[in-house]
């Protein structure tokens, strides 16, 4: 340390994870302090805000003991970095970086600024390149490619954290040995954290895994640094060593209160349902994160996972997300409860990227006339369900129950796949097989009544 | 111009305060810090200036230097701006790629345009010659597609002393007037200021997107606005790039405010190989790409509405007609709302600043058909269509709604069409055009006096469908007479043929009027001949099953050229079919 310090015990006020210091010269805005406490503890700080002699610093680790008389603010003329190299594979880290495995910190090959620069659009590599998660709602209705943003949208007590792992399972298997997982957790329950690292043990995937992990019980504000380490240290595989990253992220919907807390102790104006009015371009700082760059052989996939509150899809959050992200896959109780697994509803989802990632030579021919006569015979099916609360199987008409016969069996079959690792063909073929259940002629004027 | 050098005083995410700022001017520019960020004065306070920055922020601290040269934000215009791709306050991201590699690094300087890029100038002026602010002095080949036209600045007039003829840069005058004022290739026009023309024309012709749906029922005029709400996943940024592919126009400008990366990486790997279709030349001929995606700095979104709007001007001051494709508006109503919110300003509804809408209108109103400054009678025109992306898809948010004041058209896009793979997912009973009266003439002059009939017929069947659809969710299709199954399915073949329109199939991605009509044609020949054999007493299953009804229902998939003879054979099949066919 510098024999000449700027150190300020100057703290005016304490709100939440906020202390107001007065004097701090010198820091930039964004630069990391160490707060000093009374009885020599030492913790890490963020500046937020400047103004003249004052600013605004978060604390990492949260203002519990602080004592604005005793405590101290020492700006350390650093951005937030992460230390990053290739032995963080197979270990586990908090959100801030420490590893919380047991094991001896690594030694950095670099430190990377954790909050990113922006891609250049310009430098972006057009997204096209079919990722086989061995889903048939994914790869045959809304195909993954490398580079893509594709989240999962869950409710409470939906098995989205299942249906990641088999993702990045059965990815991994089709992709090859460059391929690579990175989780960053936010918020989960012991519980969860436990599963996590459980499941990847048993998949063998902890080798070619760097966690990062924040539970529920660990500060609020390291929440907002688990996905900026975790995407920090994924371009560092992805763009410096050429591996091809999935990203987990779980769960968003941690992340996004955790910034509304902050908004909040700084008493910015609310947005919608108090959510801070530049989540989505703090979100997008995130997301946009994802993408392949121009002469590099890596990529970074991400799949985000977020709780939709009260399965409401038009919460701000999942809302904000779809508006960034190139897709999303939805997760449906109703589903859920007839014991269908995975149960992703797929009329809401969506791949943006999907076109670009299918066809001859990718999939197959024909896979978007395929999937789109799934999708019109489905939403036919549905409709058809509605209407058999209203006028009874009676009132159906022949072709009706073809249509009532195609949902279920779909739902049953091409759904609900179970464990099963599938590979394209059997999602195609499966899907052919399906089709024959409703007439020909009328698959030339699909959705005709709907 | 007088240099005004400050301190910053605070850093808020994207605004810095300055002080010692005395005598600043609104809306100017001034570089912030060591790395010389880019910022613009948005407010004033006494001796301090509040500036909205267009670069990361980050490392920013107290004490560092803020000087104003006191001039506005404004863009360089001249030849070199097709296929370039900038950001929202037009740094060129390709020199930027060059500079820093894949990502934008901080605080990276390169010119908009390159000054040292020999051009081939034309002087169509002659040493002598009066000219006056828009006159035409030269031009200069700027793609196979465009001529770029180098016009007297607005203000600029005078008698030509000299013009040079064959090679020119950004570094020399072109042409020297008699009172010494110089005229080069390049000028600089400040964004937030509308370019001067003569007069506004009235809009009269439909804007031709080749998009069956809009075309035939929800038509823009050229020079109009177009606005086109909805949900995340029901087509909007298809829409808009279905629109720069395909629409007849000289010029587009496309404009990624707050959007993907990887959509603009598309755009960007696919404009330079498709071709435009009224000329077979490359799409990126045409194209001007402004990109801020979401995650590059939130000011320089704000601005890139506004350095985009200026270019598509510059381009209609030449006589051109420019397309402004906006996606989404949505994102740089939320900009100007974080950055209202730093400024600690008192919200309006749904916290965006009460000066949104007065903002929004002075960004629509300067779309418009004129006729161009200058001595010669040419127009050009700038039409508007821009995404907005409701919260939640709920239209009575205050983006939407204010939006709608300045459009002359809605297209609204609807999730559940989305669902089923309708697209364009356009909700023809919720959306309008205001441009249907004025374009009436047109269509019944250039394709037909049939035309008009034909549409309302379309819209009538329309209205009937949904009405029937109400009914057979409660009684079940089998229950409805047979005329109105007839009906119905007629309607479905409608929206499934001819207002459904794929994109990835060559001949239906693009149709002309022409083919358009003849569709229409089509259609009600099938429906009136059906109609006419059930009321002869034959069975609807039986003229349902005939393969005319495929035929009709595919034919889209006909090239527009040659499509009416086609369709005339078609007529006359469905006719001999349906008054031969046998009765029960």
């Amino acid at each position: 340390m510098d024999l000449i310090t700027r150190e300020y015990r100057t703290i005016t006020s304490i709100t939440g994870p906020l202390i107001f210091a007065e004097k701090v010269k010198g820091g930039g805005l964004g630069e990391m302090c160490v707060v000093r406490m009374a009885g020599g503890e030492i913790r890490r700080g963020q500046i937020l805000q400047l103004l003249g002699d004052r600013a605004i610093v978060q604390v990492l680790q949260g203002t519990s003991g602080i004592d604005a008389e005793a405590a101290s603010v020492l700006p350390t003329g650093e951005t937030a970095r992460a230390g990053v190299s290739m032995d963080m594979f197979g270990r586990v880290f908090n959100g801030f970086g420490d590893p919380i495995d047991g094991l001896p910190p690594i030694i950095p090959e670099k430190h990377l600024e954790i909050a990113g620069l922006p891609m250049n659009p310009a430098s972006r590599e057009k997204p096209d390149f079919f990722v086989q998660t061995g889903i048939s709602a994914i790869d045959g209705l809304n195909t993954l490619v490398r580079g893509q943003k594709l989240p999962i949208f869950s409710g409470a007590g939906l098995p989205a954290k299942e249906l990641a792992l088999q993702i990045v399972r059965q990815s991994k298997v089709s992709e090859a040995a460059d391929f690579c997982v990175i989780l960053g957790a936010m918020g989960i329950t012991a519980r969860e954290a436990f599963f996590f690292r459980k499941a990847l043990q048993e998949t063998g995937s902890s080798e070619r895994t760097v966690a990062f992990v924040n539970q529920a019980s660990d500060p609020t504000i390291e929440r907002l640094f688990t996905p900026r380490i975790a995407l920090a240290a994924a371009e560092y595989l992805a763009f410096e060593k050429g591996y091809h990253v999935m990203v987990v992220l779980t769960d968003m919907t941690a992340y996004c209160e955790a910034l509304r807390e902050i908004g909040s102790a700084r008493e910015e104006i609310p947005g919608r349902r108090s959510y801070p009015g530049y989540m989505y371009t703090d979100l997008a700082s995130i997301y946009e994160r994802a993408g392949r760059l121009k002469g590099q052989k890596g990529s970074i996939t991400m799949m985000p996972i977020l709780t939709m509150p009260d399965d409401d899809i038009t919460h701000p959050i999942p809302d904000l997300t779809g508006y960034i992200t190139e897709g999303q896959i939805v997760l449906s109780r109703a589903l859920h409860r007839k014991g269908v697994y995975p149960p992703i509803d797929v009329l809401p989802c969506l791949s943006r990227l999907m076109n670009l990632g299918i066809g001859k030579g990718k999939t197959r021919d024909g896979h978007r006339t395929l999937a789109d006569a799934l999708y019109s015979a489905y939403a036919r099916g549905i409709d058809v369900r509605r209407l058999v609360t209203i006028v009874g199987e009676e009132g159906l008409t022949e072709l009706d129950r073809k249509y009532l016969s195609f949902s279920e069996e779909f739902e049953k079959r091409f759904i609900g796949q179970g464990d099963e690792d599938r590979s394209i063909d059997a999602t195609l073929d499966l899907g052919l097989e399906l089709l024959k259940i409703v007439p020909e002629r009328e698959l030339t004027l699909r959705a005709r009544k709907g | 111009m007088k240099e005004i050098r400050g301190k910053i005083y605070g850093v808020s995410g994207p605004t810095v305060i300055a002080s010692g700022m005395s005598n600043a001017v609104m809306n100017t520019v001034c570089l912030v810090g060591r790395q010389g960020l880019l910022g613009e004065i948005i407010r004033i306070r006494e001796d301090r200036a509040i500036l909205q920055v267009y670069e990361d922020t980050g490392g920013l601290t107290v004490g560092e230097e803020v000087v104003s040269y006191g001039r506005p934000l404004s863009v360089t215009l001249g030849p070199g701006l097709l296929t370039n791709i900038v950001d929202g306050i037009q740094r060129p991201l390709l020199k930027i790629k060059e500079a820093s590699g894949g990502f934008i690094g901080k605080g990276v300087k390169a010119e908009a345009l390159e000054m040292d890029r020999v051009w081939e100038f034309r002087p169509v002026k002659k040493p002598g010659d009066h000219v006056e602010p828009g006159a035409i002095i030269g031009e200069v080949p700027e793609t196979e597609r465009i001529t770029h036209r180098v016009m007297a600045p607005p203000g600029v007039s005078g008698v030509i002393k000299d013009i040079i003829s064959g090679n020119a840069t950004g570094r020399a005058p072109v042409c020297v007037l008699e009172d010494g004022t110089e005229i080069g290739l390049y000028q600089q026009w400040p964004v937030r200021l509308q370019r001067p023309f003569k007069a506004k024309l009235p809009p009269e012709v439909p804007f031709k997107t080749g998009q069956r749906v809009f075309d035939t029922l929800l038509p823009v005029a050229e020079g109009g606005t177009a606005i086109v709400p909805g949900g995340f996943g029901t087509g909007k940024t298809v829409v808009e790039q279905t629109i720069a592919k395909y629409a007849t126009c000289d010029i587009v400008i496309y404009v990624g405010c707050g959007e993907r990366g990887n959509e603009m990486s598309e755009i960007l790997t696919d404009f330079p190989t498709l071709k435009d279709p009224a000329t077979g030349l490359p799409l990126s001929l045409r194209t001007v790409i402004v990109v801020n995606t979401s995650n590059m700095p939130v000011a320089a979104r704000e601005a890139s509405i506004f350095t985009g709007i200026t270019i598509a001007e510059y381009y209609r001051d030449m006589g051109y007609s420019v397309a402004l494709l906006a996606d989404s508006i949505s994102r740089w109503a939320e900009a100007l709302r974080e950055i209202s919110s730093r400024l600690e300003e008192m919200p309006g509804e749904e916290g965006f600043p009460p000066y949104l809408a007065t903002q929004l209108g002075g960004f629509y109103e300067r779309s418009g058909k004129v006729k161009c400054l200058g001595p010669d009678e040419r127009t050009g025109s700038i039409t508007v269509i821009s995404a907005v992306s409701p919260p939640g898809g709920d239209f009575s948010e205050p983006v939407t709604q204010a939006s709608l004041r300045f459009a002359g058209a809605l297209w609204a896009l609807d999730p559940d069409l989305a669902y089923r793979r309708h697209f364009p997912a356009v909700n023809w009973l919720v959306s309008f055009s205001l441009y249907q009266t004025e374009l009436l003439d047109w269509y019944s002059r250039e394709i037909s006096p049939d035309m008009l009939r034909l549409r309302a017929r379309l819209f009538e069947l329309l209205q009937k469908q949904s009405e029937l659809r109400e009914i057979i969710q409660i009684i079940g299709v089998e229950a409805l007479q047979e005329a109105d199954r007839l009906t119905l399915e007629v309607a479905n073949i409608a929206s499934e043929a001819f207002l459904k329109q794929s994109i990835f199939n060559e001949a239906d991605a693009f149709n002309t009027f022409e083919k358009q009509f003849w569709m229409l044609k089509v259609l009600f020949a099938y429906m009136d001949n059906a109609s006419a054999a059930l009321k002869r007493g034959v069975y609807i299953e039986t003229i349902l099953d005939s393969p005319l009804r495929t035929r009709v229902l595919r034919m889209q998939n006909t090239p527009n050229d040659g499509f009416g003879k086609n369709a005339e054979g078609l007529i006359n099949e469905i006719e001999s079919e349906f008054s031969t066919v046998e009765e029960k």
